[in-house]
C-alpha cells in the first residue's frame, strides 16, 4: 500500500506526460478498457474485465513504446513467443449455473492455480529452452512460482488435443499455487492507468477476493505485418473476470438480488482511462428475448427495454444490441465525472428465472480405488440439458450424428497409469476401443524425467446420456528430497481439459458492431471447451516428523549387521579358541618366554623389534587406562546427574 | 615365513596340553542362563505380562492435540438462531409427514432432498441393496470388494440414501468433509429425528459461511437395513463405482442414473446418532472409534471433539466400557493395593504421582477392556468403520438428550449445542492442510482424555511372549536327551532332526485348522435354508470327522496311539510353543489387541500343559495339580466355551441349546466383517489348542 501512495504523484505527472504523448504521437498503439455485467442464474454477478493493448508492427528494436508494456515487448522480443496465455485462478467455475456454452465461459473458466501455455516462434529444437527462460521471466514479472513449471516433469507438448495444433506449443499448470493480490499488483502494472483511473478503478481488492470465482488471464499473439523488413505487432489482452454474491437484505430466496456497481465493488468509476481509445460498460442480460418486441426503432420502445415491470436499470443504456438469446446494453463512461460518477445499477422487480447455455456434455473426473497401491482416474462425461438443442449438428459421412470430446490430460510421473486398462462406457454399455475412439495419442512418463499425456478424441453419439472413462494407475514412489513442503495433503493431478472440436460457441449480434475489441472476440468462433477438477492423490509419505528416530534405528542397524558381519568374516572360532589356549600355556613360562621370543626375533629381524615390543609394554598400560577411563565416564554421569537435577 | 611357520607349529604343540575352559560370549551365557532356568523365568515373565497389562490404566497419558493446524475451538460459532429454527423445522416437518402417510415412498428423503437444495446444495439420492458382501475365502484381506452387483436384483428391497454437497466458494474442490446421519426412513423414532435437526441446522450454516476450503457432504443413510450397510454402499459408489448397466437402478420411480456426486478425497467424516434419553444430569456424548480389525482413526480427530465437547459445549462424554467390571470386587482389591502402593511411593518420593485413585482405576480398565475387546473382535462398532476401509478418519458420535423428544424448549438449547459441537469439528479439520497424520493410529482408550500408546501398551505382550521361546529351547534340549537316552537306532540320533516328527504333527494340525477356517464357506453353499444351529452341527461333525481322519492317516499324530517310541511329548510341546509364539507375533502385527487376549489364554495354557498319565501315576500333589491346572485352562480354551464365557462377562444370557447356532452366527458375523479374529481363531488358536490336548493325553 505504502508503494502505491508514493507512486501516486510521480503517476499523475507522468499520466499527463503520456497523455500528451500518446495524442501527439499517431504510432498506433491502442488500448481499449472494458466492463461486461451479466447477473447470473444462481443470485451471482459475473463482471468481466476486459483490457486490450495493441503494439502495431515495427521495424526497429527496442523503440520506445507509448502506451504498450515494454515487460511484455521485450519478452515477446527475447523468447520469440508467437502465441501465449496466462491466467491465475481461484475458485471453480460452476458450469451448470455460470454456463459452458458461451465465448465467456469457455475463454475464461480455467483451472485453478496458474495454467501457461506459448507458442514459440523459433526452431523445434529450441523450443524448451525458449520455455524454461519464459517461465523464469514469467515467474519474476508475476511474483509467482511458474518457475516451476520449467522442470520437464511439469509441463507437457499437446499434439491435437488442446486446440491449437502446433509442434511448438508447450502446456503446464500448477494448480496448487495460491493466487492473491501480489500476483494482481504486477497484473495491473501493465495497465496505462494501473488501477488509478478508467475502469480498473473499480479493483477494490477485498470485493475482488471476497469473489466465488476470480481469473486473471493475459494472453498475447503477435500479428504478423506481412510486409518486408517490418517486425509483427503484439496484441496483448488482460481480463479479470470475477464472480459476485451481491448483498441482498431481502429474504425472497426466488428473487434475484439487486446491486449496483458501487454494491459490488465498493468503488465506483469516475471517468475513464484518459489513455484509453474507448471504455465501455457493458450488461449483459440471458433468456430474456421471449417478452421483448422485435424492433426497437422507436424511442419508447427502447426505454422499455431498460425500464419495465420486470427490473429497473439505474442509468440510460447508450446502444442495446440483440442477442440470439440475450440483451445487451452498451454504456460509455466517457461522460461520467467527480461529479457525476458512474454506478451502473440494477433492480430486480419481479422474479425471474433462467438458465445458462451448457456445453453439451458436463465432465466431472474422480479417483477411485482406496489404499495407497493402486487406483483409478475416471472422466465422467453426462448430457446437459441443452444437448438436444445443439445435437444433428455434426453429422458424419454414414449419416450417424455424432458429438466429438477431446480430452486432454496430464499425468505426473508418479502416477503411473497403465494405458492399456483404457474402459470406456457408454450409457452403461463397455464399448471398445475402435467403437467410440477415433484419435488417441500417449506419450508415457519417464520417471523423474517426464510427465505423461493423453490425448484423445471421442466420438459419442448424439443421444449419448453418460459416458465414462477409467484408466488405472499405480502410485510411484518419491525419492525423500523431492517431497514438497506439506507431504501428507497428497500430490495434485492437474485439471484435464474436454473440448468440443465440433461445437463452436460464438455471440450473434444481429446488428453491426462498433469496434469494441470484446465484442469482436465474442462474436469470433471460440471452442468450446471445459476443465475438470483438480484431483488430490495420496501417496505414501515417510513419516517427516521422526528423523531422529530414523537415524538412530537406522544407525543401530548398520551398527549390528557391519558388526556381526565383519565378526563373521574375520573372525574363526576354532583359531581364536586354540589362539586362548596358548595364551593359558604361555602364561606359565610368562616373561622368559616372551624374552627369548623376543632375543629370537631381534636377530632375526632388527627391524620388528620396536612394533612387537609396543602391545607387551603397554599391556598394563592398557588396563590402568581402561579404568581411567571408566572413572572418567562414571565422574561425568555423576556430574551430569547432579546438574541435571538440581535445576 | 619361516619363522611364522614355526609359531603355527609351537601353537599346535601347544593347543594339545592347554586345558584352559573357554568362556563363552557374554550374550550366549546369558541365553544358556535364561534357558537353563525357563521354568522360573517363564513364571516370572507371564506373571509380569499380567501384571503389566493390570498397571495400564496407571500408565494412561492424557489426550493432547498434537496438530496444531486444528486449533480447535478457537473461532467464535456463527450459528444463529435462524439456523436452528431451519433445523427445527426439518424435525417439523418430517415428523408431520410421518404422521400423516405411511408407506415405503421415498417422500421423506425428498423432503430432506428439498430442504439440502433450497440451502443451496447439489443434492441426489442413491439406491442400494441391503445385501451385504458375502463371506468369500480368497477375498478375505482384499480391500473393499469392487462394486459387483447381483443380475438378479430384485426390486423388493432397497434402500435410498440422500446426499447433498456444499461446495466451499473459493475452495479448490479437492478435498471433502463428510456428515452422516443415519435415518430410517420407515421406523425412525423421534430421537433418530433429533439427528437430522442438529445436521440440518449445521448444513443451514455452512451453506452461506465464506471460511469453508473443502465441500461438505451431508449424507442421510437409510438405516433400515443397519447404520452401516447404506454408508458401505455410498462410500463403495462413491470411490469405486460400476459404470456398467445395473438393474437396481430401474426400480421405484426415482430415477438416480447417473446423478451421483462427488466431492473429493475426504479428509473426515463424522457420524451423528442420537438415541435414548441420557440418564445423567447432562446431555451424554459417547464416542465410538474402533473399525474394522482393530484399526482407529487419528487420535487427533476424538481429542478434538473431546476438548469441545467438554470445554465448549459442556456434554459429557464417554467410551464405551465393560460395565460389569465394574462392581467386580477383584479388581477393586487390585486398584486398592495400587492406591496405596501409589501413596507409599508418593511419600517416599513426592515427584512420584502415578498412583490414581480406586474408582478411577476401576473406570480407566472397565474402559480399557472394553477397548480392547471391540479391537480384538475386529468388528466396527459403527457406521464410521466403512471409511477406515477408504483410509479415512471417522468416529461416531451418539448423543442422548436429557429430556424428552417433545420438548420444543430443549430442543432449540439442543440443536444449538449439538450444531456448535459439529461446527467446531469441522471448522478444526477444515483448517488442516494436510490430512491427519500427526497423532497416533494405535492407542487405547482408558478415558474420553486418556490414552495408552502403542508403545506403552505392546510391553504387557512382548512379556507375555517372552517365556514363550526360552521355555520352548530347554524342552527341545530335555526332549533330545530323553531321547538319546530311550532310542538305541543310530539313524534315530541324526542330531538335528529329532524335531521333524513333531514338526510333523503340528503342520497336520494347522492344516486341519486352515480346512476348519475355510469350512464354513462351503457349508453356506449347501442349497437349502439351514438355521444356525443346524450349519454349526454340520460345521462340528465335518470338523470331527476330519480331526479322525487326520489323527488315522498320519502316523504318530494321534494321542491315542499306543506306540511307546512316538514323538517325545517335551519335542512335541517345545515345537506347539514355537509354532504358538510364530502366530502370536504374526496375530500381533494385524491386529494388536487379539494378540493380548489370544496371548492371555494361550500362553498359559501351553506352559503348563503336561501328559496327564504320569501325574496320575505318580499321585504327588503337585503334579496333580499341574494335572488339573491345564485340564481347566484347556476347558476354557475350547473356542465355543470361550465365546460362552464372554458371553457370560458381558452380562448377556446363555441360552444352552442354542450355543452352537449362536456360536455360528458370532462366526459369521466375524468373517462378514472381514475380521482377522476369525482367521486367528481357526489357525492359530484352535491348532495350539488341539496340540495341548494331544500333549496331555500323550502316552509317554
Amino acid at each position: 500500500m505504502a508503494c502505491l501512495v508514493r507512486s501516486w504523484i510521480p503517476l499523475l505527472f507522468l499520466q499527463s506526460f503520456l497523455v500528451a504523448i500518446a495524442f501527439g504521437s499517431n504510432e498506433g498503439e491502442e488500448f481499449s478498457e472494458e466492463l461486461l455485467l451479466k447477473p447470473l442464474p444462481d443470485r451471482k454477478v459475473l463482471a468481466h474485465f476486459h483490457f486490450e493493448n495493441r503494439a502495431p508492427p515495427s521495424n526497429s528494436h527496442g523503440r520506445n513504446h507509448h502506451l504498450f508494456p515494454k515487460a511484455i515487448s521485450q519478452l515477446v522480443q527475447k523468447f520469440r513467443v508467437k502465441e501465449m496465455e496466462l491466467s491465475f485462478t481461484q475458485g471453480r467455475w460452476n458450469h451448470e449455473h455460470w454456463g459452458g456454452f458461451d465465448p465467456l465461459s469457455s475463454m475464461n473458466a480455467k483451472p485453478v492455480g496458474v495454467e501457461l501455455w506459448a507458442v514459440f516462434d523459433v526452431p523445434q529444437s529450441q523450443v524448451d529452452i525458449s520455455w524454461k527462460n519464459l517461465t523464469h521471466a514469467l515467474s519474476g514479472l508475476f511474483c509467482a512460482s511458474i518457475n516451476f513449471l520449467e522442470s520437464s516433469t511439469s509441463y507437457a507438448a499437446p499434439t491435437w488435443g488442446f486446440g491449437t495444433n502446433s509442434d511448438k506449443l508447450r502446456y503446464g499448470s500448477l494448480p496448487r499455487e495460491a493466487v492473491c493480490t501480489e500476483n494482481l499488483t504486477p497484473w495491473l502494472k501493465l495497465l496505462p492507468c494501473r488501477d488509478k483511473d478508467g475502469i480498473s478503478a473499480l479493483m477494490n481488492r477485498p470485493s475482488v477476493y471476497r469473489g466465488f470465482y476470480h481469473s486473471q488471464r493475459l494472453h498475447l499473439s503477435t500479428v504478423e505485418s506481412g510486409q518486408e523488413g517490418l517486425g509483427s505487432g503484439i496484441v496483448l489482452e488482460q481480463t479479470l473476470t470475477v464472480v459476485i454474491q451481491p448483498e441482498t437484505t431481502s429474504v425472497e430466496t426466488n428473487m434475484q438480488p439487486s446491486w449496483s456497481l458501487s454494491s459490488l465493488f465498493g468503488r465506483k468509476v469516475v471517468g475513464s482511462c484518459v489513455l484509453a481509445k474507448s471504455s465501455n460498460v457493458y450488461l449483459q442480460l440471458e433468456g430474456r428475448l421471449g417478452h421483448e418486441s422485435k424492433n426497437v426503432d422507436t424511442e419508447i420502445e427502447a426505454h422499455k427495454l431498460w425500464m419495465n415491470s420486470d427490473f429497473d436499470l439505474s442509468l440510460k443504456p447508450d446502444r442495446v444490441i440483440r442477442e440470439s438469446s440475450s440483451l445487451l446494453f452498451i454504456f460509455d463512461i466517457d461522460k461520467s465525472s467527480d461529479s457525476e460518477p458512474f454506478d451502473l445499477g440494477l433492480t430486480w422487480k419481479l422474479p425471474s428465472k433462467w438458465s445458462c447455455e451448457q456445453a453439451p456434455l458436463h465432465a466431472s473426473r474422480f479417483l477411485m480405488g482406496s489404499g495407497n497401491e493402486r487406483g483409478a482416474i475416471a472422466i465422467l462425461l453426462k448430457a446437459t440439458e441443452s444437448q438436444e438443442k445443439l445435437s444433428g449438428r455434426n453429422l458424419t459421412t454414414d449419416g450417424r450424428c455424432t458429438i466429438k470430446a477431446n480430452i486432454f490430460q496430464i499425468f505426473p510421473w508418479y502416477i503411473k497409469v497403465y494405458y492399456h486398462t483404457l474402459q470406456i462406457f457408454v450409457d452403461q454399455q463397455q464399448k471398445t476401443d475402435s467403437e467410440v475412439l477415433k484419435k488417441i495419442n500417449v506419450s508415457p512418463s519417464t520417471d523423474k524425467v517426464s510427465s505423461g499425456m493423453l490425448e484423445m478424441m471421442l466420438e459419442l453419439p448424439c443421444e449419448v446420456k453418460s459416458a465414462a472413462i477409467s484408466i488405472e494407475y499405480d502410485k510411484g514412489f518419491l525419492h525423500i528430497d523431492e517431497y514438497p513442503p506439506d507431504a501428507n495433503q497428497g500430490f495434485d493431478i492437474p485439471s484435464a481439459l474436454i473440448s468440443f472440436p465440433s461445437h463452436h460457441a460464438s455471440l450473434d449480434f444481429q446488428e453491426e458492431l462498433s469496434k469494441s475489441p470484446l465484442l469482436s472476440s465474442f462474436k469470433e468462433k471460440s471452442l468450446v471447451r471445459s476443465y475438470t477438477e483438480v484431483l488430490l492423490v495420496p501417496l505414501t509419505t515417510p513419516d517427516f516428523s521422526m528423523p531422529y528416530n530414523v537415524i538412530t534405528i537406522t544407525c543401530t542397524i548398520f551398527a549390528l549387521y557391519f558388526g556381526s558381519l565383519l565378526n563373521v568374516l574375520r573372525r574363526r572360532i576354532g583359531e581364536e579358541e586354540r589362539f586362548l589356549k596358548s595364551q593359558a600355556g604361555k602364561k606359565r613360562g610368562g616373561l622368559k618366554q616372551l624374552l627369548s621370543r623376543l632375543t629370537a626375533k631381534i636377530r632375526g629381524r632388527p627391524i620388528e623389534a620396536p612394533s612387537s615390543e609396543s602391545p607387551a609394554a603397554e599391556s598394563s598400560f592398557l588396563s590402568s587406562k581402561l579404568i581411567f577411563k571408566i572413572i572418567l565416564v562414571a565422574g561425568a554421569a555423576a556430574a551430569w546427574q547432579y546438574f541435571s537435577t538440581d535445576k | 615365513m619361516a619363522t611364522e611357520k614355526r609359531d603355527k607349529e609351537e601353537e599346535e604343540v601347544k593347543t594339545d596340553d592347554g586345558s584352559l575352559k573357554i568362556k563363552p560370549r557374554p550374550i550366549v551365557q546369558l541365553g544358556i542362563f535364561l534357558v537353563a532356568h525357563s521354568p522360573v523365568f517363564s513364571v516370572v515373565f507371564s506373571a509380569a505380562g499380567v501384571l503389566a497389562l493390570l498397571i495400564l490404566p496407571l500408565l494412561a497419558k492424557n489426550t493432547y492435540i498434537s496438530e496444531n493446524a486444528l486449533m480447535p475451538g478457537s473461532a467464535r460459532s456463527m450459528l444463529s438462531n435462524r439456523d436452528v429454527s431451519d433445523g427445527s423445522k426439518l424435525v417439523k416437518d418430517i415428523k408431520n409427514y410421518r404422521l400423516n402417510h405411511e408407506g415405503q415412498g421415498v417422500e421423506v428423503q425428498k423432503l430432506i432432498g428439498k430442504y439440502m437444495s433450497e440451502m443451496g446444495a447439489e443434492v441426489y439420492y442413491q439406491k442400494f441393496h441391503p445385501e451385504g458382501n458375502q463371506f468369500h475365502p480368497l477375498h478375505f484381506f482384499s480391500g473393499p470388494d469392487s462394486y459387483t452387483l447381483l443380475d438378479n436384483v430384485s426390486c423388493a428391497s432397497y434402500g435410498v440414501n440422500v446426499a447433498g454437497i456444499i461446495r466451499a466458494p473459493r475452495g479448490d474442490g479437492k478435498e471433502s468433509i463428510v456428515l452422516v446421519t443415519p435415518y430410517d426412513f420407515i421406523n425412525g423414532g423421534d430421537y433418530e429425528a433429533l439427528s437430522l435437526g442438529i445436521t440440518g441446522t449445521l448444513f443451514s450454516l455452512l451453506a452461506r459461511v465464506t471460511w469453508l476450503s473443502k465441500d461438505i457432504i451431508w449424507l442421510v443413510a437409510d438405516s433400515r437395513y443397519g447404520d452401516y450397510r447404506p454408508v458401505a454402499a455410498w462410500l463403495t459408489e462413491y470411490h469405486s463405482p460400476s459404470f456398467k448397466d445395473s438393474d437396481l437402478l430401474k426400480c421405484g420411480e426415482l430415477n438416480t442414473a447417473d446423478k451421483f456426486r462427488r466431492a473429493g478425497t475426504m479428509a473426515a467424516a463424522l457420524v451423528l446418532k442420537v438415541d435414548g434419553r441420557s440418564e445423567r444430569f447432562e446431555d451424554t456424548l459417547s464416542i465410538y472409534a474402533e473399525a474394522s480389525n482393530g484399526q482407529m482413526p487419528n487420535l487427533d480427530l476424538i481429542n478434538v471433539v473431546n476438548y469441545l465437547a467438554v470445554h465448549r459445549q459442556g456434554f459429557y462424554v464417554k467410551v464405551e466400557k465393560v460395565v460389569s467390571l465394574l462392581s467386580s470386587s477383584w479388581l477393586k482389591i487390585i486398584g486398592e493395593i495400587f492406591e496405596a502402593v501409589g501413596k507409599l511411593a508418593h511419600t517416599l518420593n513426592p515427584d512420584w504421582n502415578f498412583g490414581i485413585p480406586t474408582a478411577d482405576y476401576l473406570e480407566g480398565s472397565a474402559t480399557l477392556a472394553s477397548s480392547l475387546y471391540s479391537q480384538a473382535l475386529g468388528i466396527p462398532t459403527g457406521p464410521h468403520g466403512a471409511f477406515r476401509d477408504y483410509q479415512v478418519d471417522a468416529i461416531t458420535l451418539k448423543v442422548s438428550p436429557r429430556f424428552p423428544p417433545d420438548s420444543k424448549t430443549r430442543q432449540h438449547d439442543f440443536f444449538l449445542r449439538g450444531a456448535k459441537l459439529l461446527e467446531g469439528t469441522i471448522r478444526s479439520v477444515n483448517n488442516l492442510l494436510e490430512k491427519f497424520h500427526q497423532s497416533f493410529f494405535l492407542y487405547l482408550l482408558t478415558s474420553p482424555s486418556k490414552f495408552i500408546s502403542v508403545g506403552v501398551y505392546m510391553i504387557a505382550f512382548a512379556l507375555l511372549v517372552a517365556s514363550l521361546p526360552m521355555v520352548a529351547a530347554s524342552l527341545y534340549i530335555d526332549g533330545c536327551k530323553a531321547l538319546n537316552n530311550s532310542t538305541l537306532n543310530p539313524a534315530g540320533n541324526f542330531k538335528s532332526w529329532k524335531w521333524l516328527d513333531a514338526a510333523k504333527q503340528v503342520f497336520a494340525l494347522h492344516l486341519f485348522g486352515l480346512i476348519v477356517t475355510l469350512l464354513p464357506y462351503f457349508i453356506c453353499q449347501v442349497p437349502g435354508q439351514h438355521s444356525p444351529s443346524n450349519r454349526s452341527i454340520m460345521w462340528g461333525t465335518t470338523s470331527s470327522s476330519l480331526l479322525l481322519i487326520t489323527f488315522a492317516t498320519i502316523p504318530g499324530c494321534s494321542p491315542f496311539s499306543s506306540r511307546r517310541h512316538g514323538t517325545n511329548w517335551a519335542v512335541l510341546k517345545s515345537v506347539t510353543i514355537s509354532a504358538a509364539f510364530i502366530g502370536l507375533c504374526l496375530m500381533s502385527i494385524i491386529n494388536f489387541a487379539t494378540a493380548e487376549i489370544g496371548a492371555l489364554l494361550l500362553v498359559p495354557t501351553c506352559l503348563i500343559v503336561q501328559p496327564i498319565k504320569p501325574a496320575l501315576r505318580s499321585r504327588r500333589i503337585k503334579s496333580l495339580l499341574g494335572a488339573f491346572c491345564s485340564m481347566v485352562l484347556l476347558t476354557i480354551g475350547f473356542p465355543v466355551m470361550l465365546f460362552a464365557i464372554s458371553k457370560g462377562l458381558f452380562g448377556e444370557g446363555l441360552v444352552g441349546l442354542s450355543l452352537g447356532g449362536e456360536f455360528w452366527t458370532w462366526l459369521e458375523s466375524l468373517w462378514a466383517w472381514k475380521s482377522a479374529t476369525y482367521l486367528y481363531i481357526g489357525m492359530v488358536h484352535l491348532p495350539c489348542w488341539l496340540l495341548c490336548l494331544c500333549i496331555l493325553f500323550h502316552p509317554s
